[in-house]
């Protein structure tokens, strides 16, 4: 077989791109719902980085990853309500705060990491999340090895974009959301609540971002390290700009992402740069914004408090 | 079946007092207009009434009972229906999803089919058939008016409140909206008609109430008024009618020219089609015509923020093909934009900085730097010759209402002493007092040899100023005619596509 033949009709390129894909589309899945209401969340990163961190810490004191997982989506979800206090009811500017909030993530991970852990880094018998086999589909040739065995969460961030769909688009709830992230005064003036929707809607990507950095920390690499998440929070905002803020759209890029990510690792082998392949996420999301393939347009008030006056 | 009562409605905002002992009664099955100026208070007592903003002081009535909105919802909940000045809907979503919002069928799911029959069979019962699946963002500004009637009907509404609806109305759909109205009163609905336009409110309500700087001034029935009477109760004094303009004194040479002008709009449909006329000094070329046939392409192609798919412009014999935005101002040719808030003014800048963005030549600049002194000494002349309240120079143009928005923008292009001035729809929107201040400025702009273009859809305003008026349709000008062989029924005729050979031979025929 060629080289060719050997990077591309291997399976576990293909697991792989899946499993690099979740710590993406969980927080764009995140950033989907934060700015689908209206607030730009470029505290992802951080938001992910205190999930890493709360996961692998509860995880380690629990003995159960399942507690690490509900402990670490709660770390974000609760760190990100400190950015939707300040962006809706102190109608802060939201990428300022957002930057504050993940420079405040790095330093307590950093601290919080090395003050309880020291120089021994996370714990050997730390938990980790369970991989799943399914059974009958993982006897299938070629897609049984990609789509039968993965980590559980790679199966719940499937399930989540599917039900995240559902609810934004399916739904009263969706549909108000949507309604509070395009016109807030429009909205106000037919009785919704705006103030409360953009919380919620800020919570659940805290929540999902916090998602993705457990799957980092208790999933993928088993270990949690200072500044783990590497970005991740960035190129996920670039996966839902990519995938025009919507929860399919977000998984596309992701697996999209992912699958450079995966391919660099392929190439290496080969000797192509990585690096090269690692500008990809960038790259897309500015070709997607300039409109070369389908404009991506943000929801109306992305980005813009909403001042009623009284 | 309900009445709505204000008993010494109070609301001030930081330096204004924007409502001030506001009183009316609007009995049950009538259509009670509020009449008052751009700037009376009419907007902010419909937000009051709808929960949006709190009132100071004073008491809200329905149906005899004092009641308290803290939230829109409680308004919505006792009947009221409104449909405010500025169109609360979300161009991103469809006509459905727009009238059930915040009411939705169910909680859970949202039953698209089901929603979207209920809509229709709303919309078509009340006679205003709509396309409950359409995107607001494809429909035209009398579309969505009819999505917020349909909103508040959906609603169950009690008492309708229609803050100026018309301004944004070609005359058909006014008279559409009139139609609807008159049904809606006799299912026996009272309706708000808020308006700055005499004639209207004549012809459709039947009780008025005049407000003036924040005051409820009069209540009267509309059969025994006259719209002098309204007109000097709106603006506190005497208003002078005047349906002909004084003559043009000279004409002077062509300044402008347009020779087989085509024009792409943003779908690269050809909105202006190999369209020729000229525009002379010491005239006012009056272009006429239903909205959306072309005249916004034409106007932006000729300010040169439009590019021009064939055809020449040319300016004082020069074209204009090489020559950009900045080379056109300087060569004397001024804008005043149709958008005024999006493209005319910068509303978090003061006025004196707005005055300026036009010129920041000395004497409000020295050596690249701002003279603020000058500046602020100019701004302060500007505003009291064009009448613009209030007349502070460090006024944010933001916190201005509309009508004083557009003054100031005038004043802006005016005071550059323009060679040709197009203005599109200078009066949109305003009242009485300052659509006389803009008329007498574009007539003295004229006295003084210069050229206006004016552009407007009110066909009183294109009959009150031109002196030769050009009618476009489907991106043509159909007619052009010196003004006093034009009336309002040739004119009408041929803004529907009718040429000039139709109207002679129907004239002929009656
Ligand atoms: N939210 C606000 N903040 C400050 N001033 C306001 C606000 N809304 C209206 N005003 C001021 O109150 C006055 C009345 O405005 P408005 O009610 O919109 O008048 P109208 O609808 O009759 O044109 C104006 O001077 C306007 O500038
Ligand atoms: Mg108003």
């Amino acid at each position: 077989m060629s080289v060719v033949g050997q990077v591309f009709g291997n399976p576990e390129l293909y697991a792989s791109t899946l499993a690099m894909a979740t710590p993406l589309a969980l927080p764009a899945l995140g950033g989907t719902f934060s700015e689908r209401t209206g607030v730009v969340n470029i505290a992802m990163e951080g938001n992910m980085l205190v999930g890493a961190f709360f996961g692998v810490m509860i995880a380690a004191a629990t003995h159960s990853s399942w507690l690490g997982l509900l402990a670490g989506a709660l770390a974000g979800g609760i760190l990100s309500l400190s950015l939707a206090w300040a962006a809706i009811r102190l109608q802060a500017d939201q990428v300022v705060v957002g930057m504050a909030v993940n420079l405040f993530a790095a330093g307590i991970t950093a601290f919080l990491f090395n003050t309880i852990y020291g120089p021994n880094g996370t714990p050997p018998n730390t938990p980790f999340l369970p991989t799943v086999t399914i059974p009958g589909l993982y006897q299938i040739p070629f897609i049984g090895p990609i789509l039968g065995q993965q980590n559980v969460l790679v199966y719940i961030m499937l399930l989540l974009v599917v039900v995240s769909h559902y609810v934004l688009f399916h739904t009263t709830l969706g549909l108000r959301m949507r309604a509070v992230g395009e016109h807030p005064e429009a909205s106000d003036t037919v009785g919704i609540n705006v103030a409360r929707l953009r919380y919620l809607g800020v919570f659940l990507g805290g929540l999902l971002a916090g998602l993705g950095g457990v799957f980092l920390s208790i999933g993928l690499l088993n270990s949690f390290d200072v500044g783990m998440t590497d970005g991740r929070g960035y190129i996920a905002l670039a996966a839902m700009i990519f995938g025009k803020w919507t929860p399919l759209g977000s998984l596309g890029a992701a697996l999209l992402f992912g699958f450079a990510t995966a391919l660099s690792f392929a190439l290496q082998g080969i000797g192509i740069s990585s690096n090269l392949v690692a500008m990809l996420p960038y790259a897309l999301t500015i070709i997607a914004l300039t409109g070369l393939i389908g404009r991506s347009r943000p929801p109306a008030a992305d980005g813009i408090p909403y001042a009623p006056t009284k | 079946m309900s009445t709505l009562e204000i008993r010494h409605l109070r609301k001030a905002f930081p330096g204004v007092i924007a409502n001030d002992d506001v009183n009316l009664l609007v009995q049950s099955g009538e259509t009670h207009a509020i009449l008052g100026e751009n700037g009376a208070g009419k907007s902010t007592l419909i937000k009051m009434i709808s929960g949006l903003y709190q009132p100071d002081q004073g008491e809200i009535l329905i149906d005899g009972e004092a009641r308290r909105f803290d939230t829109p919802r409680d308004a919505i909940h006792v009947g009221i229906g409104v449909v405010h000045q500025h169109f609360m809907l979300i161009p991103a979503l469809t006509v459905a999803e727009n009238v059930v919002l915040g009411s939705e069928l169910s909680k859970g799911r949202f039953q698209r089919s089901k929603t979207e029959a209920a809509v229709a069979e709303i919309s078509r019962s009340f006679g205003l058939p709509l396309d409950p699946s359409a995107r607001v963002r494809d429909l035209s500004v009398g579309m969505q008016q009819r999505i917020e009637i349909v909103k508040a009907l959906y609603r169950k509404v009690r008492i309708l409140i229609l803050d100026e609806p018309t301004a944004v109305l070609t005359p058909q759909e006014t008279r559409e909206l009139f139609v609807v109205m008159r049904q809606l009163k006799a299912e026996g609905i009272p309706i708000v008609f808020i308006s700055h336009k005499l004639e209207e409110v004549r012809e459709i309500a039947d009780t008025v109430t005049v407000m003036r700087l924040g005051k409820t001034v009069q209540t009267h029935p509309v059969a025994g008024t006259t719209s002098a009477q309204l007109a000097n109760w709106m603006v506190g004094r005497d208003v002078v009618f005047s349906d002909h303009p004084p003559a043009s004194t000279g004409i002077g040479d062509t300044l402008l020219e347009v020779d087989r002008l085509t024009v792409l709009d943003e779908r690269k449909v050809q909105a202006v089609r190999a369209l020729t006329f000229a525009v002379r000094a010491g005239e006012i070329y009056g272009v006429a015509g239903i909205d959306g046939n072309g005249q916004t392409e034409l106007v932006e192609a000729i300010a040169g923020l439009r590019p021009v798919q064939s055809g020449v412009i040319r300016f004082q014999g020069r074209s204009l093909a090489k020559v950009g935005v900045r080379g056109r101002l300087r060569a004397g040719i001024s804008y005043v934009p149709q958008d005024r808030q999006r493209d005319g003014l910068v509303l978090t800048f003061t006025l004196t900085e707005n005055l300026m963005l036009r010129d920041l030549s000395r004497p409000f600049s020295r050596g690249g730097f701002l003279t603020r002194k000058a500046a602020r000494q100019r701004a302060q002349e500007l505003l009291t010759e064009f009448d613009v309240r209030p007349d502070n120079p460090s006024a944010l143009a933001g916190s201005l209402s509309g009508g004083n928005q557009q003054k100031v923008i005038l004043a802006r292009e005016v005071a550059s002493r323009p060679k040709l001035l197009i203005a599109v729809q200078p009066t949109r929107g305003l009242d009485v007092g300052a659509i006389e201040g803009i008329h007498r400025q574009l007539l003295r702009l004229r006295d003084e040899g210069n050229a206006v273009l004016l552009v407007s859809l009110e066909l009183e305003e294109i009959l009150a100023l031109a002196d030769r008026i050009a009618v476009m349709h489907a991106g043509q000008i159909i007619t052009e005619l010196p003004r006093d062989q034009a009336d309002i029924e040739t004119i009408g005729l041929a803004m529907t596509g009718e040429r000039r050979a139709a109207v002679t031979s129907e004239e002929g025929s009656t």
